[in-house]
């Protein structure tokens, strides 16, 4: 099999993923996200498995009010099966597709799993209350200059620094 | 006028560009190599600054394309979606996900581009946020108070700390420009590597700062489209070059009673003005705020003819001016003023006995006027005959 070829430069990356975003602005007026479409699975998963408590539950129900067209008519979701289609096609030019499990060196696989768990779940539950994720609401938000998006960031960025010291057997050697 | 949906492209659509959008989206995201975890940490660890590099460039090129775009008047910075500000949600929420960052290895966008090419702990991450998600939504009750506290609004930065967009636009510019060089040098030392960017790259690194700048610039000193409408309005007025169609308060009476549905009677006073007293039918246009993308469908339209009125000579002519660089309408302007229009037919006394027989038949024309404008304003009411427009505000958010 081919080496994977080098990564684009990361200005050069920047400048067009910014063209993305002033596109999405342009045509839209909102930014890009990703943890949205999240949400619409878990909603959809929630009112599909147990119809009856996404009925008695008041989140559900002013979800459902607001998105009459049910979960899975979202901006986000198409965007974010559009992000899976793009990246495969861009790791399948760049050699990269493959199943595989990155970790640190130290790190064992079970350990690389639970923590990509947790990870990820303080990461949905962190962008469901600071109301999105980097996409939505640190790098969208920075385009439109939004307090609120620059705010999360500079959170999400300032805890990550602050936090980085103790997981550092997770990632270095 | 962007933005395009829902005026231009339908919501349905925009469904199909957000695929398309998506698509360029991950394709770029893993081409910068964000698929790859070690790449994204790379970043808390100093060995790595590709994220930070790609993040602020795109946050960089996005936010000075906004503002270039709303300084000519090809978006509307007013309606597009401003990430709402809630002070205690946002920090603590941001904290959270920073945490996940550091022991997860992704965010959301970037775990969804590695699923894509096979990463299986970005798979668990993903199934982790999705549980994540759940915890929030079956707790909400429970933080619905945090959640809510101290709501600012959709507030800018610049609003928040007494500065125009272009302003701070400069700052982040320059912050970014300094971010790049600091952890270029942080990121050699980190990896021992030699200190010197290859000559040829240097020289295009420059040039790319120069054209931020340089757009920033154009921003902040040449006029925009505004600055340019009131410019050449205040020319075409000063040399009068520009006909003014005219039409008599007695000829528009005529117009309202019998042909309501065929006008449009603007008045570009202020809301206080219109308040106090407005010729039956008409609709509020404060002179101020002409260019609001509301009144678009108005100063564009072309099945009407609009007439504008005002109290003062001046005001109306230049009203009239700007709409007809907004669009292509029938405009014309009111000969009377609004209150001589008044005058003439709500607080005119009959004329005396034996005055010549015109003047009887004007007084009667005009009480007839106003009393069929006034019932047509009466039989109107439900059906919205002022309207106050609303701006459609763009719903958005992850």
């Amino acid at each position: 099999m081919n080496q994977p070829k080098p990564y684009m430069n990361p200005y050069l990356a920047g400048f067009l993923l910014g063209m993305v975003l002033l596109a999405t602005i342009y045509i839209t007026g909102r930014g890009l996200g990703a943890s949205g479409a999240f949400k619409s699975v878990v909603i959809a998963t929630v009112e599909s498995v147990a119809p009856q408590h996404a009925e008695n539950t008041a989140y559900y129900k002013d979800f459902a009010e607001q998105n009459p067209d049910g979960p899975w008519k979202n901006w986000l979701v198409f965007e974010v099966i559009g992000v899976f289609i793009g990246a495969f096609f861009s790791g399948v030019l760049a050699n990269r597709v493959g199943l595989k499990l990155e970790k640190g060196p130290r790190a064992t696989t079970t350990i690389r799993i639970i923590g990509a768990l947790v990870g990820g779940a303080l990461f949905g539950f962190g962008s469901q209350l600071g109301r999105g994720c980097t996409s939505g609401s640190a790098l969208s938000g920075m385009a439109v200059l939004s307090l609120g998006g620059i705010l999360t960031m500079l959170a999400i960025f300032g805890a990550a620094y602050a936090l980085a010291y103790f997981f550092r057997k997770l990632w270095l050697k | 006028m962007g933005p395009l949906v829902p005026y231009i492209i339908s919501e349905e659509f925009s469904l199909v560009i957000a695929l398309l959008l998506g698509i360029a989206f991950g394709f770029i995201l893993e081409q910068a190599g964000f698929s790859s975890t070690k790449k994204l940490v790379g970043l808390f660890y100093g060995y790595d600054f590709t994220v930070l590099r790609v993040f602020f460039t795109a946050g960089i090129t996005a936010m000075a394309g906004v503002l270039l775009l709303g300084h000519y008047g090809l978006l509307d910075l007013d309606i597009i979606y401003v990430n709402p500000t809630f002070l205690q949600s946002a920090l603590l929420g941001g904290a959270i996900m920073g945490a996940g960052f550091i022991i997860g290895g992704f965010c959301p966008g970037t775990s969804v581009c590695a699923a894509a090419i096979g990463k299986l702990d970005a798979m668990t991450f993903i199934f982790g946020s999705i549980l994540g998600v759940w915890v929030f939504t079956e707790s909400f009750p429970l933080l619905e108070n945090f959640y809510t506290a101290n709501n600012m609004g959709n507030m800018r930065i610049s609003d928040f700390l007494g500065m125009s967009n272009i302003q701070f636009g400069f700052i982040l510019a320059a912050v970014a420009v300094m971010a790049f060089v600091a952890t270029w040098f942080i990121e050699s030392k980190v990896n021992n590597r030699t200190t010197s960017v290859p000559h040829p790259l240097g020289t295009k690194y420059l040039l790319a700062g120069g054209v931020l700048f340089v757009v920033l610039a154009v921003v902040a000193f040449l006029p925009g489209r505004d600055d340019i409408i009131k410019s050449r309005i205040a020319e075409a007025k000063r040399q009068q070059k520009c006909v003014f169609r005219e039409m008599s308060a007695d000829k528009l009476a005529n117009e309202i009673v019998n042909n309501y549905y065929a006008i449009n009677v603007i008045d570009v006073r202020t809301p206080e003005e219109f308040d106090k007293f407005h010729i039956p039918m008409a609709i509020n246009m404060p002179f101020d705020r002409m260019m609001d993308r509301q009144w678009e469908s108005i100063l564009r339209q072309r099945m009407k003819t609009n007439i504008f009125y005002a109290d003062s000579d001046t005001l109306v002519k230049m009203a009239c001016l700007k709409a007809n660089y907004i669009g292509k309408s029938d405009n014309f302007i009111l000969h009377e003023t609004a209150g001589e229009f008044q005058q003439m037919f709500f607080m005119a006394d009959a004329p005396p006995p034996g005055s010549p027989k015109h003047l009887n038949e004007v007084y009667n024309f005009r009480s007839q006027a106003a009393a069929g404008m006034q019932s047509l304003v009466n039989s109107l009411k439900n059906i919205g005959a002022p309207v106050k427009k609303e701006v459609t505000k763009v719903r958005g958010g992850c």
